[in-house]
């Protein structure tokens, strides 16, 4: 199964890896959310939704459906800082 | 002679922008409307080293030149029409230090329509607390521009931003980034197809939302040399775009700038713990939303009373001063009650403005979006609707005011419809009187039923704008496709010059804008209650001291006893009248009428028509509930306020638009009559039907 950045936990960090969709908003694209950047989990609204996170130091907030959409590689828990 | 220098400042969100338009401009600045559209447009006059001034506009916040919402339209829109009177001689682009690289992005899109730009770094009084260093010089030279480190907070830097803008000549206008490298083919078609433009200026327009047709669009047909891309071809090439532009931006940056992570984290996450934690994210929120309410209700009931007073005071006084007749009784019961109907909510409207901005410039608000968001979305409404809805209990003004940054016009539109029912402070001295003349002063489950009653009835307004809205939100056919990103800011302390802007800025629009609709018809509703088409009307005072019974009346008991036949027998009398039997299945009688037309007005001038009307002189509560207590239901002989009509009366306040400045504010914010008027005929009918419904029920 292919994870996206709604599969993370409170905390866990990844690398994004590439969108499932071609339209992904050009905004998010703007705030830092590109292939490659790193992102973390801050924070989940009752019922799962939205999201709160750091992506490549941009603190924001996307709904689940976008977040679905989003593709990432977690990284390990004892590689991170 | 000086010219003055046109000056944009252009930015993210967040990045402290209207700070720096205050610093420069000081007071000395007007907020306006761009034409056919309700964007705020900010202006200002600053005046620079050497005598020279500059024209300062305040554009909206934007995160790039793809605009998705209106208020980024107006950035591009102004940037590339050279033929504008406001088109900046130069752009200062104001970034935050902390987000330097997600608002470099705008600034580079800003450098390739070569347009002088200046590198405005703000903040920079917290980069040493978050371990960040800049390289100034290989900033500038790597970004062809010129940096300024500013600190609102600290009010440093100002000095040498005015220093740039004065010489903005010296400046530079060699591009950033080379788009064509996203598709060298295409471009090529593209310069060869139109040689005379400028490539990336032509890219801009090409890639603009639909939406905004306003643009030359016309210039861009399918030629031999070149062949336009579907949409979604050029979504990817954007996208291609964005990925070049932060490859040079983290270029420049690995140069330029550096950061100790170690110094960076703890205050923010602290924070966020609390304001955004699934319990205590709401208990916060719950805490704070009280704090609102008793500062609406309890402290502004102060300013308030004396205002009331004043006003009071000041007609008596202009009754007694100036020579008696027609004028001075409109200027004494006509535009000075007028007048004091606007300025009594001016501690109310400033009082929730206050709270707003204050929530808003710490960074609060985007958190109670989070937090609301997944719940509202259910109703058809987005987390932001939330402060509307908030501030509509005060006042639905300032409430459809605050659905200006709500990006999706179909989430707003469907909150600015539905904000009038929440109960708003208006509504409550009609309750108060009628639950007290119809409902039981008794306990049921040791609970007493007329706090019940009022509770109901809040609750009531809240359930039906929220039904509402999810109705809205299946029968509307509105085309927005924003979706929802909300930027979670860095928490501040708000800024106390930004703050009071703020709230004179709301303020003195409320009182103008909204102000000129309710002066003109309390003058129109004065005139109608004391003027009659009939010798009724004109010989009243003859025709109730000839009567036997007026002799025992006490002078002042007689001269009451004649306003309220003059008023039976004026125009809105007869109004009142004449509508009679289309409320009578309502169980109201022509009294009832009157007050319900002079009360479209707003609905508090309901309670004050009835004791006028039940020729009541004192304004004593008790008196005017009495009064409405002895009167008698024409048909069945029994009380006219009973249960049924009272109930009848209760819904129909709760449902019905009566607020002539919620209109007017709706007609404003929207732009045009249909909403404003698809609404007050819906919520006429509404409160008609639910109120006949219930009055034939319960009789």
């Amino acid at each position: 199964m292919k994870l996206t950045i709604a599969n993370l936990k409170r905390g866990q960090r990844a690398i994004i890896k590439e969108f499932s969709t071609d339209i992904i908003p050009i905004k998010l694209l703007e705030m830092g959310c590109l292939p490659g950047n790193e992102v973390e989990l801050l924070q989940i609204a009752p019922f799962k939704d939205p999201l709160y996170l750091n992506i490549n130091g941009s603190f924001l907030a996307i709904r689940r459906e976008t977040a679905l959409q989003i593709e990432i590689d977690v990284i390990p828990e004892s590689q991170s800082v | 002679m000086s010219k003055q220098i046109n000056v944009a400042l252009i930015g993210n969100p967040n990045t402290g922008k209207t700070s720096i338009f205050n610093q420069l401009t000081g007071l000395n600045q007007k907020v306006g409307n761009y034409p056919g559209i309700t964007v705020e447009k900010k202006e200002g006059v600053c005046k620079l080293p050497r005598g020279v001034k500059a024209h300062i506009i305040d554009l909206p916040g934007t995160y790039s030149l793809n605009a998705t919402s209106l208020d980024e339209n107006v950035v591009i829109e102004l940037l590339l029409n050279k033929k504008d009177k406001d088109f900046p001689d130069v752009a200062v682009v104001i970034t935050d230090v902390e987000n330097l690289k997600r608002n470099l992005l705008l600034f580079t899109q800003i450098k390739d329509l070569k347009i002088p730009a200046i590198l405005v770094v703000n903040m920079a009084d917290r980069m040493e607390r978050k371990g960040i260093s800049l390289d100034i010089d290989t900033l500038e030279e790597r970004l062809h521009t010129k940096i300024a480190l500013v600190s609102t907070r600290k009010k440093t830097g100002i000095n040498q931003l005015k220093e740039l803008i004065a010489n903005y000549k010296n400046l530079s206008t060699t591009p950033c980034v080379d788009t064509t490298l996203v598709d060298t083919d295409y471009f090529n078609g593209l310069r060869a197809a139109f040689p005379n433009q400028d490539i990336y200026k032509l890219w801009l327009v090409i890639t603009q939302d639909a939406n905004f047709a306003n643009l030359d669009r016309n210039l861009i047909k399918d030629t031999s040399a070149f062949s336009t891309k579907s949409q979604s071809e050029l979504k990817k090439m954007q996208h291609k775009e964005t990925v070049l532009r932060y490859q040079f931006i983290n270029g420049v940056l690995k140069e330029g700038y550096e950061v100790d992570i170690n110094a960076a984290k703890g205050f923010r996450a602290t924070i966020d713990r609390i304001l955004t934690h699934k319990i205590w994210g709401y208990v916060v929120f719950f805490l704070i939303l009280l704090t609102i309410f008793q500062a609406i209700y309890d402290w502004s009931s102060y300013p308030m009373d004396f205002i009331d007073g004043l006003f009071a005071s000041f007609s008596e006084w202009a009754k007694e001063t100036l020579p008696a007749g027609a004028l001075t009784d409109l200027i004494a019961e006509g535009i000075i009650p007028g007048l004091g109907g606007i300025v009594i909510f001016i501690p109310q409207i400033a009082f929730l403005f206050l709270f707003i901005s204050i929530l808003e410039e710490s960074g609060y608000m985007s958190r109670v979006v989070f937090l609301m968001d997944r719940i509202m979305r259910r109703f058809g409404l987005s987390g932001k609707s939330v402060v509307p809805l908030i501030s509509g209990t005060a006042c639905a003004i300032p409430a459809v005011m605050a659905t200006r940054n709500i990006e999706s016009w179909k989430e707003r539109l469907i909150t600015i419809l539905v904000t009038p029912f929440v109960t708003c402070s208006a509504r409550l001295p009609v309750y108060l009187i009628i639950i007290a003349l119809v409902i039981p002063d008794k306990r049921f489950l040791g609970m007493n039923l007329q706090g019940i009653t009022l509770m109901a009835l809040y609750l009531l307004g809240f359930l039906t704008a929220v039904f509402s809205a999810w109705a809205l939100n299946k029968v509307l056919k509105v085309k927005s496709r924003t979706f929802f990103v909300v930027e979670m800011p860095n928490y501040k302390l708000p800024l106390v010059k930004n703050v009071l802007i703020t709230v004179v800025e709301k303020t003195k629009s409320f009182v103008f804008g909204a102000g000129k609709i309710i002066l003109a018809i309390s003058i129109i509703l004065w005139f109608l209650a004391s003027n009659g088409p009939s010798e009724k009307f004109d010989n009243a005072e003859a025709v109730i001291t000839s009567q036997p019974d007026s002799q025992k009346l006490t002078e002042e008991e007689l001269s009451t006893k004649i306003a309220a036949y003059k008023l039976e027998n004026s125009y809105i009398g007869i109004a009142g009248h004449a509508i009679e039997p289309a409320i009578r299945p309502l169980g109201y009688d022509w009294k009832i009428g009157i007050a319900l037309i002079s009360s479209f007005a707003a609905r508090e001038v309901f309670v004050g028509t009835l004791a006028t009307i039940y020729s009541v002189g004192s304004d004593e509560e008790e008196t005017i509930k009495n009064r409405m207590a002895d009167e008698r239901n024409p048909i069945t002989g029994g009380p006219l306020f009973n249960l049924a009509s009272g109930i009848s009366l209760l819904l129909f306040y709760a449902f019905a638009m009566q607020c002539m400045s919620t209109v007017a504010i709706v007609k404003r914010e929207t732009n045009g009559w249909k909403w404003p008027m698809g609404q007050l005929v819906f919520m006429t009918c509404f409160a008609y039907i639910t109120a006949l419904i219930a009055y034939q029920l319960i009789k």
